[in-house]
């Protein structure tokens, strides 16, 4: 039961992580190959201002969204310049430098990382893992709600437009440097979230909890449940997250894994197991027999 | 004067494109610029919204200069643009396509009204609204681009070889239409053709434009009139 809980922990933190990239990636149409250096970076900020600061989880909180927000925003700002290949390059290249700060400043705790980080309370009670998932799926229910509610203001729309035609967006008005800031700013705040909740849970994190792998394994789930979709990125996390615990012998090779589906993926589903075209909606149109369409279509 | 480009050069990698073009486009007026393939016409209208920078010259809008002002600032100052093969937002649907035409402007135009116009004059657009824009035909993507550009009420519109892609009639119906909305709603429109008997038929004024120069000016009858237009532009 522990185990599973624990499990399901992983997967909605995870989840909520995935739906931040999809923000970037499948609304804005904008590569970010480093994501889970905002993840660490949210995981940090909450690790410091909890152990250093002696600021509560939530007392931390509003601080670590914010940090995230204003280095999404920074993060953003090369996405301006540079697109597509030279955008992936920048991208991971800032997940090492990050990687790098956390790992070679004594300030971080370098290879050591940071330990003693508190549990989370909520009303003078402490959470127990069981208490934490219930949390942690509080969070992700209101990640998906942001996400959907953002599909239907005039700034996700404008997103969808930048991403598809940046050139004819513009000259209906959208500014496309404010749609794909917005959508890094958003995407980068639900990774800090994400990498708050991950501190308290694990309550030790170092470096290596925020490598590039990681953030392979977030594009990965991404890319697998469906980019620019609503629920695509949380059915990702799940069935990433639970097969190597099906395969645990499979363990070592689970980034040889991961490259070969999302080549498989890209290869014959584009769109992801819950985009346009997938065999899944597919099939699910033809049980319910029901059209949906456009980018607000979930 | 609404829109007066003067002595605008515009250059693709150092590779000149128009060398010191200067057009007038007065409030209320439908002009049209007419040229043969790479004579530099889109190249005109990219620079008028903003797509390409201008090496030299300048552009004002409304008494305004704009040679500089990125694309979304132009646009929402009122220039819209129905742009060469139309652009249509293809994962989205007719309807989410139109409203992008609004961004921004939700509480200036009554969009709802602004619907019913455009829904009378393409039938398409009303019955097709929920399906992607991708699955109209060329045609209809160009009658939504067209929708999409004039449901903001612009102050002046710029369409870029509407009539490419279409067949013989609906040509003739969208530069009937591009007639309707000049006379009758008081739209301004810089009009770019290969077709120029049609374009100029409509037109008040037109522009000769020959490899990046304007060699003719004037009248538009007077124009259709021109022996070196009719030898050259109307196969006569
Ligand atoms: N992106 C570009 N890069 C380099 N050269 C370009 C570019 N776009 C246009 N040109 C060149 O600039 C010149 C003018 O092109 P433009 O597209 O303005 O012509 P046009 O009058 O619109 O032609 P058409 O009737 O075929 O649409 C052509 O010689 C073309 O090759
Ligand atoms: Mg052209």
């Amino acid at each position: 039961m522990d185990y599973l809980v624990n499990v399901a922990i992983v997967i909605s933190i995870q989840a909520i992580a995935a739906c931040g990239l999809n923000v970037i990636v499948g609304y804005a149409g904008q590569i970010s190959l480093g994501h889970a250096a905002f993840f660490g970076i949210g995981a940090y900020a909450s690790a410091m201002l909890t152990t250093k600061a002696g600021l509560t989880f939530w007392g931390a909180l509003p601080l670590v969204l914010l940090i995230a927000a204003i280095l999404g925003f920074l993060l953003g700002l090369p996405s301006l310049r540079v697109k597509e290949d030279f955008l992936a390059i920048t991208t991971i290249g800032i997940n090492f430098i990050v990687e790098a700060v956390f790992l070679y400043t004594p300030f971080f705790g370098k290879a050591l990382g940071i330990g003693g980080i508190p549990r989370i309370y909520v009303f003078g009670q402490r959470l127990n893992n069981q208490m934490l998932l219930g949390l942690c799926l509080f969070f992700l229910a209101l990640t998906l709600l942001i996400c959907w509610r953002f599909t239907r203001t005039w700034a996700g729309l404008s997103c969808f437009a930048v991403r598809e035609n940046e050139t004819a967006a513009s000259s209906m008005g959208i500014s496309p440097v404010r749609a794909k800031l917005s959508a890094f700013v958003i995407g980068t705040v639900f990774a800090g979230l994400a990498g708050a909740l991950y501190a308290h849970y694990v309550r030790f994190i170092s470096a290596g909890d925020f490598g590039f792998p990681v953030s392979i394994s977030m594009m990965s789930m991404v890319v697998l449940g469906g980019m620019g979709t609503l629920w695509g990125p949380l059915l990702g996390a799940v069935i990433l997250g639970i097969l190597p615990e099906v395969f645990r012998p499979l363990i070592d090779y689970r980034m040889f894994l991961y490259s070969l589906l999302l080549l498989l993926m890209i290869r014959f589903q584009p769109g992801g197991l819950l985009g346009e075209h997938s065999f899944v909606r597919t099939a699910f149109r033809g049980l319910t027999g029901k059209e949906k369409g456009g980018v607000a279509g979930v | 004067m609404l829109l007066d480009v003067s002595d605008l050069s515009v250059a693709y990698k150092g590779v000149s494109a128009l060398h010191s073009v200067s057009l007038q486009v007065q409030e209320g007026e439908l002009v049209s610029v007419i040229g043969a393939n790479g004579a530099g016409k889109t190249t005109l209208l990219k620079a008028i919204v903003g797509w390409e920078p201008a090496a030299s010259g300048a552009i004002s809008f409304a008494g305004d200069e704009v040679t500089r002002m990125r694309t979304h600032l132009r646009a929402r100052r009122g220039i819209r643009i129905v742009p060469e093969r139309a652009r249509v937002f293809t994962h989205m649907t007719v309807y989410e396509n139109l409203m992008m035409g609004v961004y921004g402007l939700q509480n200036e135009v009554q969009v709802g009204e602004r619907l019913d116009r455009l829904y009378d004059l393409f039938p398409i657009l009303k019955e097709r609204g929920s399906q992607l824009a991708s699955t109209l035909s060329g045609g209809e993507q160009q009658q939504l681009s067209i929708a999409r550009a004039c449901i903001s009420k612009p102050k002046l519109l710029l369409v870029d070889e509407v009539s490419m892609g279409l067949m013989p009639r609906l040509v003739d119906q969208v530069f009937e239409l591009l007639q309707t909305l000049n006379r009758e709603e008081g739209l301004t429109i810089l009009l770019v053709e290969q077709n120029a008997l049609a374009s100029l038929k409509i037109s008040h004024r037109a522009y000769v434009l020959e490899t990046g120069d304007i060699v003719l000016d004037g009248d538009a009858k007077e124009l259709l009139a021109d022996p070196r237009v009719r030898e050259a532009y109307l196969g006569v």
